[in-house]
């Protein structure tokens, strides 16, 4: 009987040499029956906000509906906004991700070992949508405190921001900040950004809507293209 | 608080946000240079230990979803999820999704004229365990046709999202099999400098395949790890955005 060995290698995956990060690629255009799950955009509630489910036939839905939560303080918001390409046309197959601190001002993370700071049960502060055919997304979470910056520095409050599409070789990385926060004025990653640029970071409460709408819009080129950031 | 070590920056593999032979990315990938910034615990978080809770249930075997098997050759892909220093990255999700053996997805603007498989959907998630380990039992994806130039096919591919321990180090990437001749004419794959590009083709195993059962590929993925110095010495300058 012939042993059965492997075939010579190639260079591939498993090569020594050419150890290192995976390189990204795009997310696709048809990642909406895998990816943004029902409630996923919905940090505070129950409901199937985030998820495109008539994209693809009911009977293939493996799509978790998002759990209870628990006992969430402060301030419930609604993120919302467009996103748009060069040509000012609206991307409907862009996927948002965002990751945030609770109103308290800590992650809920292991690496935030803050236990001062209380955290809340059920808020985990990650979450995320798949835009509309109208290049809309729209999330429900909580605004967020201040966390500290490098040094002894305050961050003002803001919003870790993911932006993944077909034609987005690598995730863009960006950040909501509120307008009207004082502490905007002190951010130590907003000083790094040109000072002409900085409003493309910064959402606005939408003025005909009761209150507790912030939209920021994403522009990935041209005219008002928003920042990103190399982390 | 417990200071943490930054993550590495991006490696000389990672592709650009422009790469003009995949058209998409022409008008989809920013013109201003990024604004480099230091990581702070907003990029050094993230979530951890939650994955049923938010996404749902571990779904490892996409050939067991439905009443009967999906067509098309069965396979296995294993391996481990790693950080560049090669420690193993433990309980983070990684999630996949991929066409059937025919090269269609269930999507519904997926168009293409292949028959769907009405035993397969093609989306699964799985959780490394203590040695970063993960595996899953699917089928191997057909080529199919984009409309990105005149003759234009996707090689062989499974999509796979992984989100590691923290925002720096969250990975949407593509695995393809060392067989495939349209790797080498695929304007995605190539976005990925060479040799750099091979990184992201699996490689056959006879360990991993199963007797009597299915054909084995192994695939490892590397996230960005944690580099040496806690203080990013670029901070503080603000010459470097323009
Ligand atoms: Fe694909």
């Amino acid at each position: 009987m012939t042993e059965q060995v492997n075939p010579a290698p190639r260079l591939d995956n498993q090569d020594p040499g050419l150890f290192g990060q995976t390189p990204s690629q795009t997310v696709g255009p048809f990642f909406h029956y895998s990816l943004p799950w029902k409630g996923g955009a919905d940090l505070v509630g129950q409901s199937d906000m985030g998820a495109r489910p008539e994209l693809f036939p009911e009977d293939h839905d493996v799509l978790n509906l998002s759990p209870p939560r628990g006992a969430i303080r402060g301030e419930t918001i609604i993120l919302e906004g467009v996103v748009c390409d060069a040509d000012g046309k609206p991307v409907p197959d862009a996927m948002i991700e965002i990751w945030q601190a609770n109103a308290a001002g800590r992650y809920a993370s292991p690496d935030d070992d803050r236990t001062d700071i209380p955290l809340d049960e059920g808020f985990i502060g990650f979450g995320r949508a798949a835009t509309s055919e109208e290049g809309f997304y729209r999330f429900r979470t909580v605004l967020p405190g201040a966390v500290p910056g490098p040094g002894d520095s305050l961050q003002a409050p803001h919003i870790a921001v993911g932006v993944f599409a077909r034609g987005v070789l690598k995730r863009l990385a960006t950040r909501v900040y509120f307008a009207g926060q004082d502490a905007n004025a002190t951010d130590p990653i907003l000083a790094l950004v040109p000072a002409e640029r900085r409003h493309t970071l910064i959402a606005r409460e939408a003025p005909d809507k009761d209150g507790g709408v912030w939209r920021f819009d994403i522009v990935l080129q041209g005219e008002g293209e928003t920042v990103f950031f190399d982390i | 608080m417990t200071l943490i070590l930054p993550y590495a920056r991006e490696d000389a593999g990672q592709p650009p946000s422009l790469h003009p032979p995949y058209v998409s990315t022409v008008p989809r990938s920013p013109r201003q240079p990024l604004v480099r910034i230091p990581q702070t615990l907003t990029e050094l978080t993230g979530p951890a230990g939650c994955w049923d809770n938010l996404m749902g249930e571990s779904l490892f075997d996409l050939t067991d979803q439905h009443l009967a098997r999906p067509l098309g050759q069965r396979i296995v892909v294993a391996g481990r999820v790693l950080d560049e220093q090669g420690r193993p990255v433990r309980g983070t999700v990684m999630e996949i999704w991929q066409a059937n053996a025919a090269g269609r997805y269930i999507h519904k603007k997926d168009q293409w004229d292949a028959p769907h498989d009405p035993n397969f959907t093609g989306a699964g998630r799985v959780i490394t365990d203590d040695e970063g380990r993960y595996r899953f039992v699917t089928v191997r994806p057909g080529a199919y046709p984009w409309g990105n130039h005149h003759n234009a096919w996707r090689p062989s591919h499974i999509h796979l999202s992984l989100l590691g321990p923290a925002f720096a180090t969250r990975l949407v990437t593509q695995m393809y099999f060392p067989d495939d001749p349209l790797i080498e004419i695929d304007p995605i794959a190539n976005a990925v400098p060479s040799p750099y590009r091979q990184r992201l083709v699996s490689r056959f195993d006879i360990e991993t395949t199963q007797p009597d059962w299915a054909l084995g590929y192994l695939f490892d993925v590397v996230l960005r790890g944690r580099g040496a110095t806690p203080l990013d010495p670029e901070y503080g300058e603000d010459d470097h955005h323009d």
